[in-house]
């Protein structure tokens, strides 16, 4: 008990990169589910939010110079880095015209993205509220966690925080959306840590010494499009300059083994690996906000479907240092798992159980430092496959917990 | 405003301010990242032990020549294993996948539905020109009833250019479970006679759902798709039917029941949806046959019938 500090990322098609700071009284765990939340302070009148694309170093340093004049009050939501990524920056009123002045004499290219970013955030609340009015906002018992849902249905998760200083053990589930049984589990998840904390031992004695982050919708472009259009879609949704095909793989896209044999190099490909490592903006915020908590003891990634439990390295064949450790932890977790309904999983690192791949979550993570970095291929064996009927949400996510468990609280209890 | 901000704003997940917590925002200044050196790590010259969830330790004996191979620092890991392979590792499992999928070829029915369930055993060896040859022991399991049975098998996966379908022979003898018979009759009679054509999609639905009239037209859909997936399957493959987008029955020839088939299959080490034309022929006495096999280009724009 005591006062703490969370900071959940939150991130949003490669527009903006939000961040909310909330303080707690209850436990520390901190759920996110990603999303953009609208700005607390409601003094946006009129200011626009421009998406300005440099085409040179000249016009690079000539921006530079704009971010660096302190009086325009400009703030950079996605700063100056190179030519291809275009830069972002909310302009209040009374800078527009000095900026799209400055902008007209270097010749730099920009479009209004929001022309009235007040308007925006009005219209934005009022749905909001209007979804809450729709569902009892704070009460986890009402949601039926045995059925798939939208990200509007899901939005009305509760949640509470942690601290940041603690060590920390990271889960997401839902990175690639076509994988429904994931996203519905860490659905689960996050309704058992709350209902569960001060009555499983185990759990309390994780969460009184470690802090728990989960990201449920880790890609909701891709989430909201296979309810909309494509059931089997994987990918970000983010078009790709140059191609018709749109998407990048965001287990591909991270930098680890970049660039290397396990990925694809086409846009059109289901693994394509994108343009650059983070380049998706789902997987900078989790590198950067990883990178920025530091503390970080735990990294799982869930996917589906196989059973399988899988380690580094997915890049490359040899075995990481930490082989033995994560492969008998492994071995425990799935013989747990097994213990609730005789589920059969297989495990080992990525590349010798599944295939090669480069640019993965984990091998990332796990180079960072983060030993304990697992990725869960949850049910079937391929019956259903990515289609799993709604009836087995509820046994896959209890059977996982086992196992999630197990990898929490040694890691809890194995600090390095 | 742009749309693109839309529905931005629109992937919202409410989070409830714990009360009396008071919110601010914060933007982070952006961090770059420094790309991180790869660093060669050296090869290990002597077997590597790894223990992967089979029930006894296996090492995998790697021959000299592999091993020098594997000292270029590459990241391309197509070295084919040779000799005892770990059971559940991909090779093994991607050439037992091939044995299941040509049980169902021969087996396969609208109530019977093989799947891989276990590898125990496995090697491999190289042809020289003719390939590479698998022998492998499995359990496999009716996925509609449960059975499971053990057999051994042998794949032979052929060299060279041409290439070609995998070939496939085994100790499976037939199905021990033979009350299926009485509910194929029965289904077969149904079909035939009956003056509506069956038609069907999405087997199953986006949640996973199938009317339970449609449950032997999907297990059908699995069965034929074994055809397709067992002759595009390689080492480098491993194959399952994601969904029966449409199935739409002909009229009965030869006593064969036919339906046009539409398929997705999941190529799992890809990661591709790839979508195929068929056409199945059934009857008890037959079994199922599958022709007319087409492959459908990938459809970037397209938008899928998807009935919720």
């Amino acid at each position: 008990m005591g006062v703490c500090v969370c900071v959940c990322v939150c991130v949003c098609v490669c527009v903006c990169v939000c961040v909310l700071m909330c303080v707690c009284v209850n436990g520390c765990v901190c759920v996110c589910v990603c999303a953009c939340v609208r700005a607390c302070v409601r003094v946006f009148t009129r200011h626009q939010v421009l998406r300005i694309s440099a085409k040179d170093e000249l016009q690079l340093s000539a921006l530079r110079d704009l971010e660096a004049l302190d009086h325009l009050q400009l703030d950079i939501w996605i700063g100056v880095r190179d030519v291809s990524t275009p830069v972002d920056i909310r302009v209040p009123a009374f800078s527009l015209s000095t900026v799209k002045s400055h902008l007209d004499y270097y010749e730099i290219q920009y479009s209004i993205m929001i022309r009235d970013l007040q308007v925006a955030l009005d219209e934005e609340a009022e749905e909001m509220d209007a979804a809450t009015r729709d569902v009892e906002p704070r009460n986890t018992d009402a949601f039926d966690y045995s059925r798939y849902h939208t990200i509007e249905e899901a939005r009305n998760q509760p949640f509470s925080t942690g601290g940041t200083s603690r060590p920390a053990i990271w889960l997401d589930t839902g990175i690639h959306s076509r994988e429904w049984v994931t996203q519905a589990s860490g659905t689960w998840f996050a309704k058992n840590i709350v209902d569960t904390y001060g009555k499983d031992q185990v759990l309390t004695a994780i969460l009184d010494k470690m802090d728990i982050f989960l990201e449920i919708v880790t890609n909701p472009d891709g989430f909201a499009y296979t309810h909309s259009k494509n059931r089997m879609w994987r990918k970000t949704r983010k078009p790709n300059p140059g191609s018709s095909c749109v998407g990048v793989d965001p287990n591909r896209n991270w930098d680890a083994g970049f660039g290397g044999a396990g990925a694809s190099s086409s846009p059109c490909s289901e693994t394509y690996r994108g343009p650059s490592a983070n380049s998706e903006s789902e997987v900078k915020a989790i590198v950067d906000f990883v990178k920025s908590h530091g503390n970080m003891k735990a990294f799982v990634s869930i996917h589906a479907y196989s059973q399988m439990l899988l380690f580094p390295y997915g890049f490359t064949k040899s075995p990481a240092r930490d082989h033995g450790e994560l492969n008998e932890l492994a071995k425990k977790a799935i013989t747990n798992l097994a213990s609730l309904y005789g589920t059969r999983y297989r495990y080992g690192s990525i590349i010798n159980t599944i295939y090669q791949a480069s640019g993965g979550t984990i091998d990332w993570t796990y180079d960072q430092g983060i030993k304990y970095s697992y990725t869960f291929e949850l049910r079937d064996t391929g019956r259903y496959g990515f289609i799993l009927p709604a009836n087995q949400i509820l046994p896959t996510a209890k059977e996982t917990w086992l196992a999630l468990m197990t990898i929490m609280d040694h890691s809890s209890r194995n600090s390095y | 405003m742009s749309p693109a901000l839309m529905r931005v704003l629109r992937v919202v997940v409410l989070l409830s301010a714990v009360r009396g917590a008071p919110l601010a925002t914060v933007t982070l200044p952006p961090v770059i990242l420094e790309p991180v050196p790869l660093e060669p790590v050296p090869v290990p010259s002597e077997p590597v032990r790894v223990d992967s969830g089979a029930d006894q330790n296996i090492s995998i004996p790697i021959n000299t020549e592999q091993q020098q191979q594997q000292q270029q620092v590459s990241l391309d890991v197509d070295v084919m294993l040779t000799g005892e392979l770990n059971p559940n590792h991909y090779p093994a499992r991607r050439a037992a996948q091939v044995v299941l999928h040509h049980l169902n070829t021969r087996y396969g029915s609208p109530y019977w539905w093989g799947a891989l369930r276990q590898v125990h055993k496995a090697t491999a060896e190289a042809l020289g020109d003719s390939g590479r040859k698998y022998s492998l022991e499995v359990t496999l399991q009716d996925q509609i009833s449960g059975t499971k049975e053990t057999c051994t098998a042998e794949v032979v996966f052929p060299g060279g250019p041409a290439g070609g379908p995998p070939q496939v022979t085994t100790s499976y003898e037939g199905k021990s479970e033979i009350n299926t018979q009485a509910q194929e009759e029965a289904l077969y009679n149904q079909y035939n006679t009956s003056q509506n054509l069956l038609s069907g999609h999405n087997l199953p639905d986006s949640y996973g759902h199938v009317a339970p009239g449609m449950e032997p037209f999907w297990h059908l859909g699995g069965v034929a798709s074994s055809f397709v997936m067992l002759k595009e399957s390689s080492e480098n493959t491993l194959y399952n039917m994601a969904q029966v987008v449409s199935v739409t029955q002909l009229a009965t020839e030869n006593n064969q029941l036919r339906f046009n088939y539409d398929v997705l299959l999941h190529e799992m080490v890809s990661q591709e949806i790839i979508h195929w034309k068929l056409l199945a022929s059934w009857s008890p006495q037959e079994g199922v046959k599958a022709s007319q096999m087409e492959l459908l280009p990938k459809c970037h724009h397209c938008e899928p019938p998807q009935e919720h």
